[in-house]
C-alpha cells in the first residue's frame, strides 16, 4: 500500500504544480505564482544545504555567500549587456565552485563553533565586498533588466522561470536521493555520526566533507541565479547571515538529512511566512515565537514526526 | 597631521574594541561554558540601547539611563536563559540556531512595536561632553571614558574570575562542567547567573553606545558578528584571549577603514582605489579570522584543558 501511494502522492503533487501557473493565469492569481516560484528556488537552495548539513552533519551558516554569488552572475554581466543564460550559468558554477572550494578548503579546518562561525565570517566577507561595489549598486543592488535567456528559455518570462525552477528542483531532489544512498553519501552520513570511525574505515573524511560543500556551493549558486531573475534584482542583503539562518530554519522545520525535507520545510516557512503577513503586520513576532517553539520542542521536523506516525499507525494497524 | 590621524583612530579603535568586549566577555563564557551558541546576545545590546533611550527620556539622567540599560538586558538575558536557553544546552547547535534566530525576529520586532521604526537619538551627557587633550590634540571626553570604563570592567571581570569563589566555579566549569557539578555545585544557578551577567554586559554595552550610534531594531546584529569573530579569533571560553582579540579587531577595523583607501590612492589610480579601498577595508577583521582560524583553528589564546 505504502510502497505505490507514495510516488502516487509525489506524481500528483507534480502535476499541480507544473499546472499552477497556467491555472492561476486563467483566474488572475499571477502573484502566487510569484510566491510558489519563490518556494520552489528557496527548496533548491535548502536541498543544497542539506546535503553538507543534512547528511555531512556541517552547520553551513554562510550559504546565502553562493546564494549571493549566483545573483551576482546574473546582475554584473547584465550590467555589460551580457543576457546569454549559457554565459550566467558558466559564470555562476565556475565561480561558486571556486569559493566554495577555497572557502570549504578553509572551513573544514574547523569543526562545531568554529565551522559555523568561519562560515559565517566569509558570507560576511561577500556580503560587505558587494555592499561596497558602487559601480554595481552598492547596498542598493543592481536592477537586471533582461533575464537569462538560453535561446527559447527566457527566464525574465515568469512561467518560463517557474517551470525551469521546478525542473531544477525536481532533478537536484532526484540527484540528492541517489547521491543519500550512493557510497559517497552513506560515507559522508557515516563520517557526520563518528568521523574517527569512517577515517578508520579508510576514508578521506576532510575529503569527502569538501567535495560535498562545493557541490553543495555550486547548486545553491544555481538558486541565487534563479533568484535574481525572479527578483529582476541582486542585492547584497542576499548575502546577509539572516537569509543563511533562514536556509537553516527550512531544513530543521523539514526534516534533517532527509530527501524530501528541505521541500517541505521551504514550503511551511515561506507558507507561514506569506500566511502571516496577510494577517498581521506585526508577523515577525509571531513567527518568532513560533521558531523558537520548533528549537525548544525539538522535533525531527515535518517529515521525521510524518514518518513516526506513519510508523504508529501501520503498528496499530497490524 | 598623520601622527594626530593615526592616535586619534588609534583611540577609536581602542573605543570600539572596548565596546566589544563587553559583548564579547559575556558571549565567550556562554559559548565556552554552556556551549551555548547565543546568537541573540546582539538582541541584547539592542535592549540595553533601547533601555537607555527610553529612561534617558524620562528621567533625564544619563545615569538612569545606564541603570536601566544594564537592568533591562538583564532582565530580558534571565527571562532567555530560564525560558529558552537552558532547556537547549544539552542539544545540538543547531537548535541555539534555530532559537537564537526566532529571538532575534521576536526582539526586533517588538522594539519596532513598542518604539517606531524611526531610531533614537541620545545626547552625550553634559560632563562628558566636552574634549579631552591627548598629547596635544582633542579627543572626545565621551569616547575616552569608554575606554576607562572598559578597563574597569577587564579589572573588575578578572578579580571576579580569578579572586572570588564564583570565579573559581566559573573556570572550573569552562573546562570541566560535570566535574563541577558532581562536587555539588549548582550548575543550574550558576549557568543562569552567568548568562544573566553576560546579558548585563552587553546591555551595558548597548547603553554606552546609544549617545555616538543612533538606536534602531536590528541594530544588535551588525556588531554581533564582530562580537563572534573576536570571540573565535580570541579562543572560545577565554575572557582574556576576547580582551585581547576585542582590542585587536577593534583597531584592525578602525584603522583599516581610514588607512587602506589612503594607502590605496598612492599606490593606484583613484577611481580604483576609491572602489577597492571601502570594499578591503569592511573585509579586513573577516579575511584576518579566517587567516587566523586556518592556521590556529582554536583561535589565538585557547584555553588549556588539562587532561
Amino acid at each position: 500500500m505504502n510502497q505505490l501511494l507514495k510516488p502516487a502522492c509525489l506524481a500528483l503533487g507534480l502535476i499541480a504544480l507544473a499546472a499552477f501557473p497556467f491555472v492561476a493565469a486563467q483566474v488572475d492569481a499571477s502573484f502566487y505564482v510569484t510566491v510558489v516560484a519563490r518556494i520552489l528556488i528557496f527548496a533548491i537552495a535548502a536541498t543544497a544545504l542539506n546535503l553538507v548539513f543534512g547528511y555531512g552533519g556541517l552547520v553551513s551558516l554562510g550559504h546565502a555567500l553562493f546564494l549571493g554569488l549566483g545573483a551576482y552572475s546574473v546582475a554584473i554581466p547584465g550590467v555589460f549587456g551580457i543576457s546569454n543564460g549559457f554565459a550566467h550559468l558558466g559564470i555562476c558554477i565556475a565561480v561558486c565552485a571556486l569559493a566554495g572550494a577555497i572557502t570549504g578548503a578553509i572551513s573544514l579546518r574547523t569543526t562545531g563553533i568554529g565551522f559555523i562561525m568561519i562560515t559565517l565570517a566569509f558570507a560576511q566577507m561577500g556580503y560587505f565586498a558587494f555592499m561596497s561595489l558602487k559601480q554595481f549598486g552598492g547596498d542598493d543592488g543592481t536592477p537586471i533588466s533582461a533575464g537569462s535567456s538560453f535561446g527559447a528559455l527566457d527566464l525574465g518570462n515568469s512561467t518560463h522561470l517557474y517551470l525551469t525552477s521546478l525542473v531544477v528542483l525536481v532533478a537536484a531532489t532526484w540527484l540528492m536521493s541517489i547521491v543519500r544512498v550512493s557510497q559517497f553519501g552513506m560515507a559522508l552520513r557515516g563520517a557526520s555520526q563518528n568521523a574517527r570511525r569512517a577515517s578508520a574505515m579508510g576514508f578521506n573524511v576532510k575529503r569527502l566533507q569538501w567535495q560535498a560543500y562545493v557541490l553543495s556551493a555550486v547548486l545553491c549558486g544555481i538558486a541565487g541565479m534563479l533568484l535574481a531573475n525572479l527578483s529582476a534584482f541582486a542585492s547584497p542583503s542576499t548575502m546577509s547571515w539572516f537569509i543563511s539562518g533562514e536556509l537553516i530554519v527550512m531544513v530543521v522545520l523539514g526534516g534533517v538529512g532527509t530527501v524530501l525535507g528541505p521541500i517541505v520545510g521551504t514550503l511551511a516557512f515561506i507558507g507561514v511566512e506569506e500566511a502571516m503577513k496577510a494577517v498581521t503586520v506585526h508577523w515577525a513576532a509571531y513567527f518568532g515565537v513560533a521558531i523558537i517553539l520548533v528549537a525548544v520542542t525539538g522535533k525531527k521536523g515535518i517529515i521525521g514526526s510524518f514518518s513516526l506516525s506513519m510508523a504508529k499507525l501501520q503498528r496499530a494497524a497490524t | 597631521m598623520l601622527t594626530s590621524t593615526l592616535l586619534a583612530q588609534l583611540l577609536n579603535g581602542l573605543q570600539y574594541g572596548m565596546l566589544l568586549f563587553l559583548l564579547a566577555a559575556g558571549l565567550t563564557l556562554i559559548l565556552g561554558i554552556m556551549s551555548y551558541v547565543n546568537l541573540a546576545h546582539g538582541s541584547l545590546y539592542m535592549v540595553g540601547a533601547y533601555g537607555a533611550a527610553a529612561a534617558y527620556g524620562a528621567t533625564n539622567s544619563f545615569i538612569a539611563a545606564i541603570a536601566a540599560a544594564i537592568v533591562g538586558a538583564a532582565a530580558v538575558g534571565f527571562a532567555i536563559e530560564r525560558l529558552v536557553a537552558s532547556t537547549l544546552y544539552r542539544r545540538d547547535h543547531v537548535d541555539h540556531v534555530l532559537a537564537s534566530f526566532g529571538l532575534v525576529l521576536l526582539l526586533n520586532e517588538l522594539a519596532r512595536t513598542i518604539w517606531g521604526p524611526q531610531p533614537l537619538f541620545l545626547t552625550v551627557p553634559d560632563a562628558l561632553s566636552g574634549t579631552v587633550d591627548v598629547l596635544g590634540f582633542q579627543y572626545s571626553a565621551y569616547r575616552f571614558a569608554i575606554v576607562g570604563l572598559g578597563i574597569a570592567v577587564v579589572l573588575g571581570a578578572h578579580y571576579l574570575i580569578h579572586g572570588t569563589r564564583i570565579g573559581m566555579l566559573v573556570r572550573a566549569g569552562s573546562t570541566h562542567a560535570q566535574m563541577v557539578s558532581a562536587l555539588g555545585v549548582n550548575i543550574k544557578v550558576l549557568n543562569a547567573a552567568l548568562f544573566t551577567f553576560g546579558a548585563a554586559l552587553a546591555g551595558l554595552a548597548g547603553g554606552i553606545a546609544a549617545p555616538i550610534v543612533s538606536v534602531q531594531m536590528g541594530m544588535g546584529e551588525n556588531i554581533l558578528i564582530l562580537t563572534l569573530v573576536v570571540i573565535v579569533v580570541g579562543g572560545i571560553g577565554s575572557i582574556q584571549g576576547s580582551f585581547y582579540s576585542a582590542l585587536i579587531i577593534g583597531c584592525i577595523d578602525t584603522m583599516g577603514r581610514s588607512f587602506i583607501p589612503l594607502g590605496l590612492r598612492e599606490a593606484m589610480s583613484r577611481e580604483l582605489a576609491n572602489a577597492a579601498g571601502p570594499a578591503i577595508a569592511s573585509m579586513l577583521v573577516y579575511v584576518v579570522m579566517a587567516v587566523i582560524l586556518s592556521i590556529k583553528p582554536q583561535g589565538l589564546f585557547p584555553i588549556k584543558v588539562k587532561t
